[in-house]
């Protein structure tokens, strides 16, 4: 059922007009923050504003949408935004990753790799990768502009001069065929080798900072490092104690007060397929496999 | 044992549930109507108003109740409301100068044409709460006296007069509209006043007393605060002509500054200007203070570095739907970033000490 | 006037998303070619040309006609359908014309080394569009791509103006492609 007092997906068609010529912007000139005149959304700026605006775009009637935070399709603000597109779009939703045409993301890459087909919308808090070194507008602007981004290796190396490596676990900066430092959003670093390459079409939206960018599918997406400290996809050191996965992202779930813990996937449905599959991990209700 | 919390739909409907019982309160209470908010709180509706960018006070007292009488939260409804509608065109600038005042209060003259006019102020009350309010009884006529029938010219404009003050050409540009365009750094006086105007009053109000404290001070006088009702015209091409389509209430405010000269221009003072919809005069002569500090450039004055000079600093951080959703927003799960940092300090910590112990 | 009235979207929103979506695909692909549909303009206007204006211009975007594609019944159109303000090449935001019509494209904004994105989109309407002839490599393509283009040496030298430039919608009948500013293009 949508709600006939809004247009198809909320915004009004020429607030949607706007937003799909940035994003034809963003996506020609890959990894470079595109303005747009971001909307007063009816959820809070940093709930995913940008992110919702870009969905809204980009949909049709026919999608199948999936909506995850966390990389979870079940937590709150997931829910809340899956049920305001069910409501203004009517669109279909689905939980698993390889059944969605749009994809909305909150700090994570799925697992299971992406198809052609597929947009990967990413909700993004602060889009300037070189924001916390330099809080002016007006500077990071000018630095994009003559390719300075000295200051960015200087950060890093004073990192590995102070910590041994680079202490920076999410966020992590890349460099976007050449051209652009980006930031990928908040996903762990683990999560950066899935930006390169990737046949899906990737769309960022910073609605409060009213940015929109985009990677083309197949783009070259190279996370900075340096040649002694080159830069490793790192996660806990377990595997999931649900689905026995060795090679996928984990949560840390804390389950007493004596210091006991387990470790599960963040992809519910990566894990969850799993398990249906017969995947066992060492907690898992029936038993580890054999 | 741990299993994947599911349930967050059942959650997220247990908790509005439970909201709008809390928002009722005790049922046993008579329930306020819309009307009464409206009425008895007047200036929280002007808030929801102002903040609100949308000059409609049902709407106001409506989103004040449904708040809970969270201002804030308030405006946000009304923001999120008033992007969803058509805009059928743009009025006439308002002419402050015909405003039907309620209050006009000048501290640089005595005495001017139109007078000076207390209004209904909350100046010289002594702030002893009472009780009297709590019986609920029922208050007196005030008493009336007939409408001074004459002009009431601004301040600012006599001491223009004499070339006292700084020229104000008048400017026919359209105004940016800050809802339809990324913001763009610099911005011209009317996209700041602009943003201001719909800025948080608290913000709005510290930067204003930080310039006061020598923060960006610009020595500001209120030549004149005036609030009252302007009409609202719009042109109808089809006419040929101006309708007039409505009123509002507003409150303005001139600040005389600082002056300025040099050895071959003589001194004058300077503008800050402040208007604000509704009656919200805390807000409008904050603004102009803001508005003052913010001008430094144009006037020839040094950047001390005061926040309240800041155009980027104050442009970026006034809007409080901004600052309230990025703020909240840090209560939402960050499991994975956090887990990513986890791994890192425990990773760096272990380190650590097989070094320390590699030394020993 | 008949043909001025129709001939726009039936269903704007539905059929724009779907058109829009095509859109977004051709600009992330270059080289691919996708199917659409719903705008009927006036001759001599491809369908997909049409598609193209109705989904990304309005009041608030600036638009060239080159050539064929600046005549009176086309003006209508686009005024009752659109009311893209119609300028100068070197105010457009988006052109529309055949490809030596838009010449010479140096009089098209390429953005500001600060703002690169504030550069025109031309909508070039092709005799033929087929994935052969020139090889497109880049963002967007995996190995590389086909595309008959009309020449290639104005799109190498907007290559080479990167990150400024303009970028391309490729319309033929109701089949377009696009070509960002990131292709590089090479004779077949």
């Amino acid at each position: 059922m949508t709600d006939q007092a809004y247009n198809f997906a909320y915004l009004d068609e020429q607030t949607k007009r706007m937003i799909r010529r940035a994003l034809l912007k963003a996506l020609a000139i890959p990894g470079y923050q595109v303005p747009f005149a971001s909307r007063e959304m009816p959820m809070p700026y940093g709930w995913g504003t940008g992110g919702v605006q870009v969905t809204a775009a980009c949909l049709t009637p026919d999608d199948r949408l999936k909506v995850i935070d966390q990389g979870a399709d079940d937590t709150t603000n997931a829910v809340s935004i899956r049920r305001f597109f069910q409501r203004t779009a009517a669109v279909e939703t689905t939980e698993r990753t390889a059944d969605a045409t749009v994809i909305q993301t909150r700090h994570r890459i799925p697992e299971q790799p992406l198809a052609e087909g597929q947009v990967l919308v990413y909700q993004v808090p602060i889009p300037e990768p070189l924001r916390f070194l330099e809080p002016r507008e007006n500077e990071t602007r000018k630095m994009h502009e003559l390719e300075e981004y000295g200051l960015m290796h200087v950060k890093l190396y004073e990192d590995i001069a102070r910590h041994g490596e680079i202490a920076t676990a999410y966020a992590y900066p890349v460099r976007v065929e050449g051209r652009y430092v980006m930031d990928p959003s908040p996903i762990p670093k683990f999560d950066n080798p899935k930006l390169a390459g990737n046949p899906a079409i990737q769309l960022f939206g910073a609605g409060r900072e009213a940015r929109i960018y985009a990677l083309p599918p197949y783009s070259d997406v190279v996370s900075l490092d340096f040649e002694d400290h080159p830069f490793t996809a790192s996660k806990a050191d377990h595997a999931c104690d649900l689905c026995g996965a060795g090679s996928s992202y984990l949560d840390e779930v804390i389950t007493d007060d004596r210091g006991s813990r387990m470790f599960v996937c963040s992809d519910t449905d990566f894990c969850a397929s799993r398990q249906a599959q017969g995947h066992r991990g060492r907690l898992s209700p029936q038993g580890a496999t054999p | 044992m741990y299993v994947a919390v599911k349930g967050g739909e059942r959650a997220i409907d247990a908790a509005h549930a439970w909201l709008a019982e809390e928002r009722r309160g005790d049922p046993a209470i008579p329930e306020l109507t819309v009307a009464q908010i409206r009425e008895q709180m007047a200036l929280a509706v002007n808030r929801v108003m102002a903040e609100g960018s949308l000059y409609d006070p049902d709407l106001a007292a409506l989103a004040i109740k449904q708040a809970r009488g969270d201002l804030i939260e308030a405006v946000f409804l009304i923001r999120a409301y008033r992007t969803t509608l058509p805009r059928f065109g743009v009025s006439r600038p308002v002419d402050t100068a015909a405003m039907a005042v309620d209050r006009r209060v000048s501290a640089t003259f005595k005495d001017l044409p139109g007078g000076q006019v207390l209004g209904p102020t909350f100046d010289y009350t002594h702030r002893l709460l009472d009780f009297a309010l709590a019986a609920e009884g029922e208050v007196p006529p005030a008493p009336q006296a007939p409408a001074r029938d004459e002009p009431v010219p601004h301040v600012t404009g006599l001491l223009d007069r004499d070339g006292l003050i700084e020229g104000q050409p008048r400017d026919d540009t359209p105004a940016p509209d800050l809802t339809r365009q990324p913001l763009e750094l610099p911005a011209s006086r009317a996209l700041r006043l602009q943003a201001l105007a719909r800025a948080d009053e608290g913000f709005t109000l510290s930067l204003a007393y930080s310039t006061q404290r020598g923060y960006g001070r610009t020595h500001a006088f209120v030549g004149e605060l005036r609030i009252g009702r302007v009409a609202v015209q719009v042109d109808l091409p089809e006419l040929g002509f101006a309708v007039e389509i409505g009123e509002v209430e507003l409150t303005e405010c001139d600040t005389v500054n600082q002056f300025k000269g040099s050895k071959t221009e003589p001194p004058q003072f300077t503008r800050g200007y402040g208007l604000v919809m509704g009656q919200s005069e805390r807000k409008a002569i904050s603004m102009s203070l803001v508005d003052r500090a913010l001008r430094w450039q144009e006037l020839g004055e040094d950047f001390t570095g005061a926040p309240a000079q800041d155009e980027e600093f104050v442009l970026s951080h006034c809007d409080n739907i901004q600052a309230t959703g990025f703020l909240e927003h840090i209560k939402l799960p960050h499991y994975v970033d956090f887990q990513a940092e986890l791994e890192l300090v425990r990773r760096m910590r272990r380190e650590a000490v097989q070094m320390q112990e590699a030394a020993e | 006037m008949n043909a001025i009235l129709t001939g726009g979207f039936a269903a704007p929103s539905t059929q724009s998303a779907h058109a829009f979506r095509a859109l977004l695909e051709a600009m992330a692909r270059p080289g691919r070619i996708f199917a659409v549909m719903g705008a009927e303009p006036p001759a001599p206007i491809s369908v997909a040309a049409g598609v193209a204006l109705l989904t990304l211009t309005d009041a608030t975007t600036p638009l060239h006609l080159a050539g064929a594609a600046d005549c009176e019944a086309l003006r209508g159109w686009i005024g009752f359908h659109t009311g893209a303000p119609l300028v100068a090449a070197d105010q457009a935001q988006f052109a529309l014309g055949g490809w030596d019509a838009l010449h010479p494209l140096s009089r098209f904004r390429i953005g500001e080394p600060s703002y690169p994105d504030r550069s025109a989109t031309l909508i070039v309407e092709l005799d033929r569009l087929e994935a052969q002839g020139a090889r497109l490599t880049g963002p967007g393509i995996e190995t590389e791509a086909r595309l008959s283009l009309p020449e290639t040496a104005a799109f190498r030298a907007n290559r080479g103006l990167f990150p400024l430039g303009f970028d391309c919608i490729l319309t033929c009948g109701a089949r377009l492609a696009a070509l960002p500013r990131s292709t590089i293009v090479e004779d077949a």
